[in-house]
């Protein structure tokens, strides 16, 4: 493993960097925990008018909501400072990284992996604390896998969804809030049933954009519901293989997007 | 100079900063519409699980709701923004605090150039795209239109009276990610950017009443889309005035105390 230690001390030097100060840091856990709250408080508003959404009642969508947005902050945590590319593009840093003898996205990823993305976290985990319960869930060795693994398989799939993004900005630059439309609408697509979105858009944040993999799918097996036309429930077993093609994509765009960079001096 | 054209060329200046990026602007745009296509959906379905109709809103006012947020947003900029936060970190307020204009004024008229500017090319293109893929139930007289847009500049300089206070916290903290982040966070929520205001349930709507967020997004969406007309509009005109200028003094008295606890190291 003796490859994998530049990475080990780049990475605890930076988690150490943040729990230096320690008033800081709590404020920013906060901060993060708010935005899940946030976003939560909005499904609330909508349950307090209506009994249902998208075939779902509270504890279903609760639940979709949870689980995506803990694949989310997952991925966030992990890999989340990719969009970010444009100032390294911008400032020259990338070039620092090319000339190291290491993967440039390995050294991306470990050059800034943000804690303060805990709290939102810990928000969808209590969600799903609160929410598993009362789904009326069938509970069986398959549900309990599912609870384990709907947030690790999401929180790939947005991985991917973050550095498809990243390696589109060798060409946007300046353009860098396009990914944003992809990144931080997926993710909020991700966060409904997507059985609310017409046909068409429906099969885009399932198809193209591999959203409702992320959660809306796989939560219709654990509460053994059909699902909607053309994106039927049984579509959430393959959400491992939808991380799979996202990565391969995500791949193939960030070797080409590295292929295209030329520099930013003389 | 009389300080009136002072803050004209500083309003000026603010427009053509962000005038100068327009793949930066078109990018925005964009994502602007992407999420009205995402939000108006959902804001229908909500509406159709409550049986047509929600608080005044039904399908075609629901998603006109969700395009007009999606319109309003960045010109008001419910983000986060730390410009003089980052200032006052680095100490170059001293130099702002040195020039013979007022600091709070010539942010303000930046920021307000900077909406100025924002406000057709980010705001037509969700409208435009909404227009064609839900169609919108907008007023077909002038007057709306006319409050609609008095309300809007009222709600970027209530948005920025809050965003400056914020920011000022910089002087008793170096870090102030969270503290923005909490800000951004209780716009969020409270502004009626994603729910309407007027679908919250009592004990939340109470807390939105008494803050200023609810000036800041549902404030001018409900007077563009006609929903809130005649002497009802302006009492809400009124409510954002009176935040306006509360919020802005309370930003002045806390720089006055800011600026006597300061020292900048260096000659």
């Amino acid at each position: 493993m003796a490859d994998l230690a530049p990475y080990r001390a780049v990475l605890s030097s930076r988690i150490r960097s943040q729990l230096a100060y320690r008033r800081s840091f709590a404020l920013d856990v906060a901060g993060s925990a708010g935005v899940g709250l946030l976003e939560f408080l909005s499904v609330y508003v909508i349950f307090t008018n209506v009994t249902e959404l998208g075939g779902l009642d509270f504890a279903g969508v609760a639940l979709v909501f949870a689980f995506a947005n803990l694949g989310f902050s997952l991925a966030d945590i992990v890999v989340g400072h990719v969009d970010a590319l444009p100032t390294y593009l911008r400032s020259g840093t990338l070039d620092a990284f090319l000339l190291r003898p290491l993967s440039v996205l390995g050294q991306l990823v470990t050059s800034d992996v943000q804690l303060r993305r805990l709290g939102r976290c810990a928000v969808g985990v209590a969600i799903l604390a609160v929410a598993l319960p009362q789904a009326g869930i069938d509970w069986g060795w398959g549900a309990a896998l599912l609870v384990v693994a709907i947030p690790l398989v999401g929180a790939v799939i947005f991985a991917a969804v973050f550095v498809a993004a990243a390696a589109a900005q060798f060409w946007l630059v300046d353009g860098a809030e396009f990914t944003n439309a992809f990144v931080y609408g997926g993710s909020n697509a991700a966060s409904y049933p997507t059985s609310v979105f017409t046909t068409p858009l429906r099969a885009a944040v399932t198809f193209v954009l591999p959203a409702a993999f992320t959660a809306y799918l796989p939560t219709l097996l654990l509460l053994g519901e059909p699902g909607p036309a053309w994106t039927p429930a049984w579509l959430g077993w393959f959400a491992p293989v939808a991380a799979v093609v996202a990565w391969v994509v995500a791949l193939t765009g960030w070797k080409a997007g590295l292929r295209h960079y030329t520099g930013t001096g003389s | 100079m009389n300080p009136l054209r002072t803050y004209v060329v500083f309003a000026a200046l603010g427009f053509r900063r962000y005038s100068a990026y327009r793949l930066a602007t078109a990018a925005g745009a964009f994502t602007n519409s992407v999420f009205g296509l995402l939000r108006a959906p959902i804001t229908m379905a909500v509406i159709g699980a409550a049986g047509g109709e929600l608080a005044g809103y039904g399908a075609l006012e629901g998603a006109t709701y969700a395009w007009l947020t999606q319109a309003v947003l960045t010109p008001v900029n419910v983000w986060t923004w730390n410009e003089l936060a980052l200032r006052i970190r680095s100490g170059d307020i001293a130099v702002d605090l040195a020039r013979p204009v007022d600091l709070q004024m010539t942010y303000l008229a930046a920021d307000l150039g900077r909406a100025a500017f924002q406000v057709l090319p980010r705001g037509l293109p969700p409208l435009l795209v909404g227009a064609l893929v839900t169609g919108l139930a907008l007023p077909t007289t002038v007057l709306p239109y006319v409050l609609g847009l008095i309300s809007l500049a009222l709600g970027v300089c209530v948005s920025f009276a809050c965003r400056w206070l914020v920011n000022l916290a910089a002087f008793w903290l170096v870090e102030l990610r969270g503290v923005l982040t909490l800000h951004m966070v209780a716009v969020g929520a409270l502004s009626g950017l994603t729910v309407p205001v007027h679908w919250f349930p009592d004990w939340l709507a109470r807390i939105a009443s008494a803050s200023p967020f609810p000036s800041m997004v549902q404030a001018p969406v409900d007077l563009l889309a006609g929903r809130v007309q005649g002497v009802e509009a302006l009492g809400v005109i009124g409510v954002q005035v009176a935040w306006f200028l509360g919020v802005l003094l309370l930003g002045r008295v806390v720089l006055a105390r800011g600026v006597r606890r300061l020292v900048v190291q260096g000659g």
